[in-house]
C-alpha cells in the first residue's frame, strides 16, 4: 500500500544521507523522496513516499523515529491529508497544430507554460501525483516529451494536525 | 584556551574516561601530543586497531561504562569497523574517536582519507563529523551522552587534523547537561501498559520470563529476581542476558534458543504468557516465527519502540528501561495477593521439571580424548564460578555458555549479534584493564585465537595476566557441525593444518603456554594455570575433534523442536 511519510529533523549536514541509509540498509522502498529547510531553518522537512505492508511501514516510522536527529515522524496517509508535486516538462512545439492542442490540455491542466522556444514548450503543472501522470501521458499523445523532473511528493495532514519542533 | 588536541583530551577527561585504546598516526598526533602530557587519562596501545574497538567494548561490557577508541584516518578508523558493528549489534556503549585528514583536504582523496562518517553510518548509533574546534567539547559530550543512553551503541567522533592544530588556542567548554531537543528515550513504562502487564502475568497459569542484554544494561539483576520469586514464574536467558538472572538459581531453566536446553525452549512453546525483558526474538531464539510459541500472549519490554514487534507480533507492548518498568510492575503487585502463585503453577513445574529429567546437557566423557564440555566444567571448577568469562566463536562459545553458570551479570562477554571470531582476547584484555583483581578468561578455538592473535603483545606491555583457554580441535568446529549436518560431511575448508605451535608461541610473546593433551592432564594442567595469577598463561587443550554442540533447534521447526545428540530428536 503506498504511504506517505513526513518527517521532521535537524538541518545538519549528514542527516539525509541517514534516512536514504535505513531505507537502503533495510530494504524498504522509496517512490519518492522530498527535502527542504522549513521556515525555522534549523530544521528540515521530509516527504517519502513509500509501499509496503502494514507490518513493513510500522518498521519504517520506528527506525526512522530512531535516528538521532529526527524529532517527529508521522504517516499523513493514516490521515485525511493535501499533497501534492510539481513537474516541470518540456515538449516539442514545432507546428501550430501542436501549440493550439498542447494549450488547450494546459488549460484543462490548470498548467502553466513557463518558457517557450521556437521548437519547444517548458510547462510547470501542480497537483497529485496522479493528476502528473495523467498531463504527461496527454503530452506523449500530442508530441514528442523531450524531459522532464519532478519534485517528489510533499504533504500537510488537513486541520490541526501539524509537525513542529 | 587551550589547542584542539587539549580539548579533546580534556573532554575525554571531563567525561568520565578512565581508559582509551588506541594506536596513533599522522591524523592524530596533536591528539597523542596532548595524551603524552597528562595522567588522567591511561591509553592502552594495541597491536591492530579492531583489537582496541573490542577491548573498549570488553571494558564497556564489564562496567556499564562507555568504552573508548581513539585512531588515526584512513586505515585506523576502517580498523575498528568490525568492532564498532559488534558494538552496535549487541548494543555497547562505545565512542570512537577517528582522526580525519585536514578540513581543506576533505573529497580530495588525500592521503590516509576514508569518509569514515559515510563508512560507520549503518552500524553506529550516531556519528559527528566536527567542523570548528570549539564544537570539540560538546560534540564529545554528546558522543558519550548518547552512546550510553537509551539503547546504548557507539557512536563515531571523526575530527578533522587543522581542528586538533596543538598551534592554535581556543575556549574550551564542557557543556554541564546535554539536552538534545530531537534525542529523548523513553525509560518509563505507560501506565495503561503497566496494569496490562500485571493482569497478564497474574492471569498466567503457564507464564516464562525470557531475559535479555537489555537486562544486564539496565542493571535489573535484583528487580528480575524479586520478580521472577513473588511470581514463582520460570526464567530463562539469551545468550546476550546470561547472568542477568543467576544461573544457578532453582528457578532457572536455562538458555534459549538455537542451542538453549530443552526445558528453556520447551517452556517457552508451552507458556501461556511470555514476559519478555530487554530481549529482541533474535532469529537464534524464535526458530521459524511461524511455529513461535502458539498458547502464549506475549508481553515486550524494551526501551527500543523499534525493537517491539519487528520479528514477532506482540499483545503487550512496553516501551521503557527493563529495570523501571519491572519496578513499576513490581510496585503493582506488591498491592495484590500472591499467596495463591505457588499452588497455581504447581502444575507448570511439574511439567517443567519433567523436561529437566531428560538432562539434555549430558554428554559422552572418554578415558583418552577431553571433551569441550568437560574443558568447560572444569574452568567452573577452578574459578570457583567467579571468574569474568569472555568468549570468541563458534562451538567453544556455546559451550562456554552451557557449561558454565553465571551467577552475575556482566560476568559474560560475548559477541551475540554479530558473531565476530577474534573478539575474545582482546575484549578479556579490556575486562582485566577495568578490574585488575579479577580473574580475567577467555574461552576461545584454535581458530578465532588467530584473528587477533597479535595482542598477545600488548598483554606483556601493560602485564595483562588473561588466562586463555583454548578449545583446539584442529578445526573450525561450528562450521565442521553444519558440514557434518547438513553437507554429508564434506568438511570444505574448516581445517586447518598448519596449525602453529601455541605453546611456542606463547613464550615467543613472553608469556607461559600450556599443552593439554589427555584428559587425566586436565585438572592438573588448571590448578597451575590459576596458580599463575600474575601470568598471562595460554592453555593449548586438544580436544575431541568430532564433538557437536547439543541441544540445536532444528531449521525450520518450533522453538522446541531439537535435535538432543548425533542420534536423538525431541
Amino acid at each position: 500500500m503506498r504511504r506517505i511519510i513526513s518527517v521532521l529533523m535537524e538541518n545538519e549536514p549528514g542527516s539525509l544521507s541517514r534516512i536514504v541509509g535505513v531505507f537502503s540498509q533495510r530494504g524498504y522502498n522509496v517512490d519518492s523522496l522530498c527535502v527542504a529547510p522549513t521556515t525555522d531553518s534549523s530544521l528540515s522537512r521530509l516527504t517519502i513516499v513509500t509501499h509496503g505492508d502494514d507490518k513493513v511501514i510500522e518498521q519504517i516510522t520506528k527506525q526512522v523515529n530512531k535516528l538521532i536527529d529526527v524529532l517527529k515522524v508521522t504517516d499523513l496517509t493514516d490521515g485525511t491529508h493535501v499533497e501534492r508535486e510539481l513537474m516541470l516538462i518540456k515538449v516539442a512545439a514545432k507546428t501550430d497544430l501542436v501549440r493550439s492542442e498542447v494549450n488547450r490540455t494546459v488549460d484543462i491542466f490548470r498548467a502553466q507554460i513557463v518558457d517557450t522556444d521556437a521548437k519547444n514548450y517548458t510547462i510547470q503543472v501542480t497537483g497529485t501525483s496522479e493528476k502528473l501522470d495523467a498531463f504527461a501521458q496527454a503530452m506523449w499523445a500530442q508530441t514528442e516529451v523531450i524531459e522532464s523532473s519532478r519534485t517528489g511528493v510533499c504533504g500537510l495532514a488537513r486541520g490541526e494536525k501539524s509537525l513542529r519542533a | 584556551m587551550m589547542s584542539g588536541a587539549a580539548m579533546v583530551v580534556r573532554a575525554l577527561k571531563d567525561s568520565g574516561v578512565t581508559h582509551v585504546f588506541g594506536y596513533p598516526g599522522g591524523a592524530v598526533l596533536d591528539i597523542y601530543d596532548a595524551l603524552y602530557a597528562q595522567d588522567d587519562v591511561k591509553h592502552v596501545l594495541v597491536r591492530h586497531e579492531q583489537a582496541a574497538a573490542h577491548m573498549a567494548d570488553g571494558y564497556a561490557r564489564s562496567t556499564g561504562k562507555t568504552g573508548t577508541v581513539l585512531v588515526t584516518s584512513g586505515p585506523g578508523a576502517t580498523n575498528t569497523i568490525t568492532g564498532i558493528a559488534t558494538a552496535y549489534m549487541d548494543s555497547i556503549p562505545m565512542v570512537v574517536l577517528s582522526g580525519q585528514v585536514p578540513s581543506m583536504h576533505i573529497g580530495e582523496d588525500a592521503f590516509q582519507e576514508t569518509d569514515m562518517v559515510g563508512c560507520s553510518r549503518p552500524i553506529v548509533k550516531h556519528s559527528f563529523l566536527v567542523k570548528r574546534a570549539i564544537d570539540i567539547p560538546m560534540a564529545i559530550a554528546k558522543a558519550y551522552y548518547i552512546a550510553n543512553t537509551g539503547r546504548p551503541g557507539p557512536v563515531v567522533v571523526d575530527l578533522p587534523k587543522d581542528l586538533v592544530n596543538v598551534l592554535e588556542e581556543h575556549p574550551y567548554e564542557y557543556p554541564e547537561d546535554v539536552t538534545m531537543r530531537s534525542y529523548n528515550p523513553t525509560l518509563k513504562g505507560h501506565s495503561k501498559q503497566i496494569k496490562k502487564t500485571v493482569d497478564t502475568l497474574l492471569n498466567a497459569k503457564r507464564p516464562v520470563l525470557y531475559v535479555g542484554g537489555g537486562a544486564i544494561t539496565s542493571e535489573a539483576s535484583d528487580l528480575i529476581t524479586e520478580l521472577a520469586e513473588k511470581l514463582n514464574a520460570p526464567v530463562t536467558s539469551t545468550l546476550m542476558g546470561l547472568g542477568a538472572f543467576s544461573s544457578v538459581h532453582e528457578q532457572f531453566v536455562g538458555m534459549l534458543g538455537m542451542h538453549g536446553t530443552l526445558e528453556a525452549n520447551k517452556t517457552m512453546h508451552n507458556a501461556d504468557c511470555i514476559f519478555a525483558l530487554g530481549a529482541r526474538f533474535d532469529d537464534r531464539v524464535t526458530n521459524n516465527v511461524e511455529k513461535f510459541c502458539p498458547h502464549a500472549t506475549i508481553i515486550h519490554v524494551d526501551i527500543d519502540p523499534a525493537s517491539i514487534s519487528k520479528t514477532v507480533a506482540v499483545h503487550v507492548p512496553v516501551v521503557g528501561s527493563v529495570d523501571k518498568v519491572v519496578e513499576q510492575v513490581l510496585n503493582q503487585i506488591s498491592k495484590k495477593d500472591l499467596s495463591g502463585q505457588k499452588q497455581k503453577l504447581a502444575d507448570w513445574w511439574k511439567q517443567i521439571n519433567s523436561w529437566r529429567e531428560r538432562q539434555c546437557l549430558n554428554y559422552q566423557k572418554s578415558d583418552e580424548l577431553i571433551k569441550p564440555q568437560q574443558v568447560i566444567e572444569a574452568l567452573y571448577k577452578h574459578t570457583n564460578g567467579d571468574a569474568y568469562v569472555s568468549s570468541d566463536v563458534g562451538q567453544h562459545q556455546m559451550f562456554a555458555a552451557l557449561y558454565y553458570p553465571f551467577a552475575k551479570p556482566r560476568r559474560w562477554i560475548n559477541s551475540g549479534g554479530l558473531g565476530t571470531m577474534g573478539f575474545g582476547l582482546p575484549a578479556a584484555m579490556g575486562v582485566q584493564m577495568a578490574n585488575p583483581d579479577a580473574i580475567s578468561v577467555v574461552v576461545t578455538g584454535d581458530g578465532s585465537i588467530q584473528m587477533n592473535i597479535q595482542e598477545l603483545s600488548t598483554c606483556l606491555q601493560y602485564n595483562l595476566p588473561v588466562k586463555i583457554i583454548s578449545l583446539n580441535n584442529r578445526a573450525l568446529g561450528m562450521v565442521r557441525q553444519w558440514q557434518d549436518m547438513i553437507y554429508k560431511g564434506r568438511h570444505s575448508h574448516s581445517y586447518m593444518d598448519s596449525m602453529p605451535d601455541f605453546v611456542k608461541l606463547a613464550e615467543a610473546y613472553g608469556h607461559v603456554g600450556i599443552k593439554v593433551n589427555h584428559p587425566s592432564e586436565l585438572d592438573d594442567a588448571m590448578a597451575k594455570c590459576f596458580a599463575l595469577k600474575d601470568r598471562l598463561v595460554f592453555m593449548d587443550i586438544a580436544i575431541d575433534q568430532n564433538e557437536h554442540v547439543y541441544p540445536m533447534q532444528i531449521k525450520y521447526g518450533a522453538m522446541d523442536d531439537m535435535r538432543l545428540s548425533k542420534t536423538e530428536r525431541t
